[in-house]
């Protein structure tokens, strides 16, 4: 049971970085019906960004306070990454509007390439070790436990999504976004440049993707060149599994399929005589993909699949 | 500026797709504060017209002006600050936005909030029936409520000239008189109106004046009342 409680707390917290990641796929796809594959690598440069901030900071010895010196790491990473994320559809995609979906699908891998090949030239082909300065007071929860890391990348995730939310369905930009995603031809004639609202749509997603490599820097203490393609993937099956194109769904997708993939390495020495350990951890997600992709393809809360106009 | 120019201008304009050339060469015209109406079959050019104008097909610079200015070509956002607003065949609501949140995009390039309201409650009093339904989602409306919808939404960006593509397109005869009183209407406070109709009678009983178009060409116009005693009028589009 307490392993239980455990994995469920764990679950969570990779879930929440689920989430965040597969907003930026959901939100790409619902207005140019795009798999942006270089997503994850979004990922990776925040936190490598944040890396080289942070690690500048203590160089320093600035006697700033930790909290504030991550802080400081992300606020140096959003910036960067939207501004790869928006040179990224202005040079890649942008061109390929209107060409079979194929096209921006492959130049999306290739971008997906090179980013990691510039994050290898910048940072290195080693592992760095993500400064672990953040206090990680533990509290016990029964037999589990919860870590001061954990509770930041639960408040940050949530009020992240919360301010996505409101600002979906509240501001002027987040309803063009959706008028967007609905209709392009029409949004156009209502006077909204499309063009502008997918690049906002892409800068957004990498505000968020730029705050998850923090987190995920953070959490797990380490960050690499290549460390955005399986995050990215999973990302991906995440917001497959809410229903590609449904912000709720992206969000509670990241956090089943954070859970599913905890529980499972839990428990998979249990249920296979030790057979396979914790290490085939990665399976679950790609599991649940095929699972759903059979299943349910228009995942759990996506209900339209051709009814666009 | 020549205060005599035509609102708009129309002059050899040609539209095509691919190798098929949908519209080959008309000239038309709406001066400010008239009611057009462009009639004409199925695959007559019609609606190419009305999209090409609106800025929604590649077309030559000079072939379309607003207010004097070569628009040809320019796209469709740009052309919504200028005065230019299409109401598109099929209605374009947005179906999972409430009909609310439909007319604030049809304000989106405006900035005056309270103007914007008062536009709004005048757009009520025209449509009571999308007052009552301001907070669902447009794709739960009936059609007629639709067509009023995107109608209203076009107006909500105040413009000169109003393009309107088959407003009567697969409404109930009781609801498309009812949409073309309040064309009508909207005329009358001053909008200029071209509207594309393939229910010409109605159309031209409504309008100030009339093109024909066939096969891509304009083969008629006429004042409307011309038009509907036109013998060829009367024999191919109203059916007599």
């Amino acid at each position: 049971m307490d392993t239980f409680i455990q994995q469920i707390i764990n679950g969570l917290t990779l879930g929440a970085v689920y989430a965040m990641v597969a907003l930026g796929y959901t939100m790409v796809y619902g207005i140019i019906q795009l798999i942006n594959f270089a997503h994850g690598e979004v990922v990776m440069i925040g936190a490598m960004v944040a890396f080289s901030v942070i690690g500048a900071l203590l160089g320093l010895d600035s006697g700033l306070p930790p909290a504030l010196i991550v802080l400081l790491g992300a606020a140096a990473a959003i910036p960067v990454c939207m501004a790869v994320a928006y040179a990224m559809e202005r040079v890649a995609y942008r061109p390929l509007r209107g060409a079979p979906r194929l096209a921006p699908l492959i130049t999306a891998i290739g971008v997906s390439i090179i980013l990691q090949q510039l994050g290898m030239m910048i940072w290195s082909r080693n592992p760095l070790a993500f400064p672990q300065i953040l206090e990680n007071r533990i509290f016990h929860l029964g037999g589990a436990t919860v870590s001061t890391v954990q509770l930041a990348i639960w408040l940050v995730a949530v009020s992240m999504m919360g301010a996505l939310t409101l600002m979906i369905h509240r501001t002027r930009l987040g309803i063009a976004m959706r008028a967007t995603s609905q209709n392009p031809q029409v949004a156009g004639l209502m006077g909204i440049d499309v063009n502008r609202v997918i690049a906002a749509t892409f800068i957004i997603g990498a505000a968020l993707a730029a705050i998850a490599g923090v987190m995920v820097g953070t959490y797990y203490g380490i960050a690499h060149y290549t460390m955005g393609s399986l995050l990215g993937l999973k990302a991906f099956c995440a917001a497959v599994l809410g229903g590609i194109g449904n912000l709720p769904g992206a969000m509670l997708g990241g956090l089943i399929l954070g859970v599913v993939e905890a529980l499972g390495a839990g428990y998979i020495g249990d249920f296979t005589g030790n057979w396979f350990g914790s290490n085939y951890q990665d399976v679950f997600a790609f599991i649940v993909l095929i699972l759903v992709l059979v299943f349910r393809p228009s995942g759990l809360l996506g209900e339209r699949v051709g009814d666009r106009t | 500026m020549n205060a005599r120019a035509p609102l708009l201008q129309v002059t050899g304009l040609a539209v095509s797709y691919g190798g098929i050339k949908a519209v080959k060469g008309i000239d038309l015209e709406v001066a400010s504060g008239e009611m057009v109406c462009l009639i004409g079959a199925n695959g007559a050019g019609k609606t190419s017209t009305l999209k090409a104008i609106a800025g929604l097909l590649p077309v030559a610079r000079d072939s379309i002006r607003f207010e004097s200015e070569p628009i040809g070509g320019r796209p469709a956002f740009e052309l919504v600050r200028r005065g230019l607003a299409l109401v598109p065949e099929g209605r374009g609501v947005f179906s999972q936005l409430t009909v609310d949140e439909n007319l604030a995009m049809g304000a989106y390039i405006r900035r005056d909030h309270a103007e914007i309201r008062r536009d709004l409650d005048n757009i009520f009093d025209l449509f009571p029936r999308l007052k009552e339904r301001r907070q669902q989602t447009a794709g739960t409306l009936s059609g007629g409520e639709q067509q009023m919808l995107a109608i209203g939404r076009a107006l909500m960006s105040r413009p000169r000239l109003l393009l309107l593509d088959e407003p009567s397109m697969g409404l109930a005869p009781l609801v498309v008189a009812r949409i073309f009183e309040i064309i009508t209407e909207v005329a009358r406070q001053g909008v200029t109106v071209l509207v594309v109709e393939q229910n010409a009678r109605l159309a031209l009983q409504r309008c100030d004046r009339g093109y024909v178009m066939e096969s891509g060409v304009v083969t008629l116009h006429d004042t409307a009342s011309a038009l509907l005693d036109n013998d060829q009028v009367r024999k191919a589009y109203l059916g007599e």
